[in-house]
């Protein structure tokens, strides 16, 4: 059985799946790249993907159109970065300590609404996969790369246009300066509140996208709790990428190859105890946090609030 | 200076700080009605019968104090690991693995007294917990692993530790031979249950939690242990120059706030189900109390005495939640999201508490000796917050 893990049919399932498990990391952790490079911790993720997920259901179940979901899911998030950077910015709450209570907020909340909007479990149609034309035909990298849905490609797409947007733009500079040296950026005129705002609210669309992309594009349900941990996976993924967008790209792959990796091992039937191989990408995140964090510096201002010196 | 000025300028503020946490209650609450009303339930209703299922009788009661038991014990953990400035939010997968390891000494050792057991199981679950909570601890202190991450990671796993060990090495022998195979350990015999406090559910350990809350003062305030955790959790660098060894208490921080979560754990089990039985999540054997054990200690300003009655209230929210439910059909998912909002609005204000704090030096440095200049002053204040 072991070896049916290596037959080529199986090896490419494993990697098509480990690309598209990766998307919701993508969107939410490229958004908390963004906060955190502007000094703020955002721990609510995790809330703004299941109001983001809820959303986006509801209104693809209601109206039929996926887009005006997504696009409601957007607004959701962008919503609640609104808040958690109201909270933060202008009244200088503990970041940790309020993302736990926009998460629980947003765990509540989509809870609340399931019950009271839907009820019972239902299903929609998600996004379709789109077949690239002629790259879709390529043996084994066709089905792996080229046969994925909307919203995978855009998640992909995300990560050289954030990291153009924080290497090669003034708006990137200022999101770095804000959140290395607040003080020097606040001198030199940028304003660490519009900068912190912009970021948050940015992040809160991407988690609200990443919300979606569970709900209407991966598994085209709504459930409680559906997230399930996969927002504080996304904050990790910024430490253990260094809060680079190419080094988040890295962990999100990982993660979600492992942990499509594992699925497998299941569908086959492989004597491996399942709740031990669903520990497996966790056990490897630890391992690797280990490995990887000690050598980087977070950005320096993270989790301190800005306050001008009068 | 005069009575008047003092009263205005000491106790009035210092009563409104302590009642900061009650207004941030009442603006949930507030927002909360009008939720209410949006769903079209009438909001004096739906907290009448919030009130009454909390309260009502003597038996609501007795389920608030056990609904508060296990906050408390994670709250007071919570207590001295943000008191040491560390963020743990593994109270989860620490009463988690606290249960398991008490769960497997009631199930192991079947012929011991019932009251050596008892203790060794209140004593494992500690150990689990502190076990739980040393590895980020480690992690933190010798790799700089971020906490928060780390202890979420180990949420993970201890639930998919649980989840192995109840449909596996520790299934209950009449589960392992029937089709249905519920994930569940053996019942615990009865000489192994912690005693009843009074003719309801209410048991031994919120009298335990209790007594431990006086504990943990005397830790904070009374010991050098308390004094070196806190004042590494203020300030590590000046820490560091007093000789302290500040990863060893960056452990002991996270390794004491895992051990009382963990406590937590085996109360419930011991006190309150009598056996291990899992649904898949962490929050089916931990009623989410893991992170309401978060919201009770800020409420109650990290202050084990203060989190008693903190609990209490969040105890009673959650066991009102579930009547307002019965009674005017509006889900307890509510109250979940109410619980996010104190949590938002104490946090949010705390500015207003620190504003006042620094008035009141600034105030008291201008009685007591030649104005400073302001750089001097913005020193001071600089030195005060860090």
């Amino acid at each position: 059985m072991i070896s049916e893990l290596f037959s080529v049919t199986v090896l490419i399932g494993i990697l098509a799946s480990g690309i598209r498990l990766a998307t919701p990391y993508l969107y939410a952790a490229i958004g908390e790249t963004l906060g955190q490079r502007s000094g703020v911790l955002n721990l609510g993720v995790e809330g703004q993907m299941l109001l983001g997920a809820f959303a986006a259901f509801y209104v693809a179940l209601t109206t039929g159109n996926l887009w005006l979901g997504v696009l409601t899911a957007m607004i959701v998030g962008a919503l609640m970065g609104l808040a958690m950077a109201i909270v933060t910015v202008n009244l200088h709450a503990e970041q940790g300590i309020s993302g736990i209570g926009f998460y629980l907020f947003g765990l509540g909340m989509s809870d609340l609404l399931f019950q009271k909007l839907l009820g019972t479990v239902e299903t929609v149609k998600g996004f379709p996969p789109i077949q690239i034309p002629l790259l879709s035909d390529i043996p084994g990298l066709g089905e792996i790369f080229f046969s994925q849905n909307l919203l995978v490609y855009l998640a992909y797409l995300l990560v050289p246009l954030s990291w153009f947007l924080l290497n090669r733009t003034t708006l990137g500079l200022k999101i770095r300066s804000v959140g290395e040296n607040p003080d020097a950026a606040d001198s030199l005129g940028v304003s660490v509140a519009r900068i912190r705002y912009f970021t948050l609210i940015v992040g809160g669309t991407l988690s609200g996208v990443a919300g979606a992309s569970l709900s209407i594009a991966l598994l085209n349900v709504f459930q409680q709790n559906m997230t399930s941990g996969l927002g504080f996976i996304a904050v990790a993924l910024v430490y253990f990428g260094s809060w680079r967008p190419v080094g988040v790209l890295g962990g999100a792959l990982l993660f979600s190859l492992v942990n499509s990796l594992q699925l497998w091992i299941q569908v086959l039937g492989i004597p491996v105890p399942s709740d031990l191989a669903v520990m497996m990408p966790y056990v490897l995140t630890i391992l690797v946090l280990v490995l990887t964090v000690s050598r980087v510096r977070a950005p320096s201002a993270l989790t301190k609030p800005f306050e001008r010196a009068d | 200076m005069p009575i008047k000025k003092v009263l205005q300028s000491e106790w009035i503020s210092r009563l409104v700080d302590g009642l900061l946490p009650v207004f941030a209650t009442l603006a949930a609450l507030t927002v909360g009605a009008v939720m209410l009303l949006l769903l079209k339930v009438n909001p004096a209703e739906a907290y009448k019968a919030l009130w009454d299922g909390a309260f009502g009788s003597t038996n609501a009661f007795a389920e608030t104090l056990v609904k508060a038991t296990p906050l408390l014990l994670v709250a007071l953990g919570i207590c001295i690991s943000f008191r040491g400035d560390v963020i743990n939010i593994g109270g989860e997968g620490q009463m988690i693995v606290g249960a398991i390891l008490a769960t497997w000494v009631g199930i192991t050792f079947t012929n011991l007294p019932g009251w050596v057991v008892i203790t060794l199981a209140m004593l494992a679950g500690f150990a689990g917990g502190a076990i739980w909570g040393g590895i980020p601890g480690i992690l933190k202190a010798y790799f700089r692993v971020n906490e928060i991450l780390s202890t979420v990671m180990m949420n993970a796993i201890a639930v998919q530790l649980m989840n192995f060990l109840l449909r596996g090495p520790m299934i209950d022998p009449s589960q392992a031979r029937l089709a249905s195979k519920i994930p569940q350990t053996a019942r615990l015999l009865e000489a192994f249950h912690l005693p009843r406090l009074a003719p309801t559910r209410l048991h031994l350990g919120a009298l335990i939690a209790v007594i431990l809350a006086v504990l943990v003062y005397i830790l904070l305030w009374r010991t050098t242990l308390g004094y070196r955790i806190r004042a590494v959790g203020q300030n590590p660098h000046a820490s560091r120059y007093a000789g302290i060894n500040v990863p060893r208490y960056v452990v002991l921080a996270l390794l004491l706030s895992g051990a009382f979560s963990g406590l937590a754990g085996a109360t419930q089990v011991y006190g309150v189900n009598y056996r291990m039985i899992t649904d898949g999540s962490a929050s089916g054997f931990t009623g989410s109390a893991g992170f309401n054990g978060i919201v009770a200690a800020l409420f109650g300003q990290l202050h084990p005495i203060l989190s008693i009655p903190a609990s209490i209230l969040f105890g009673a929210l959650l066991v009102g939640a579930n009547s307002m439910q019965r009674v005017v059909q509006v889900p307890s998912a509510l109250v979940t999201a109410l619980n996010g909002l104190v949590v938002v609005f104490v946090v949010s204000s705390e500015i207003w508490r620190k504003r006042r704090q620094r008035r009141r030096l600034a105030s008291a440095r201008d009685e007591d000796g030649p104005p400073e200049r302001p750089a001097e002053r913005q020193l001071h204040q600089a030195g005060g917050e860090a």
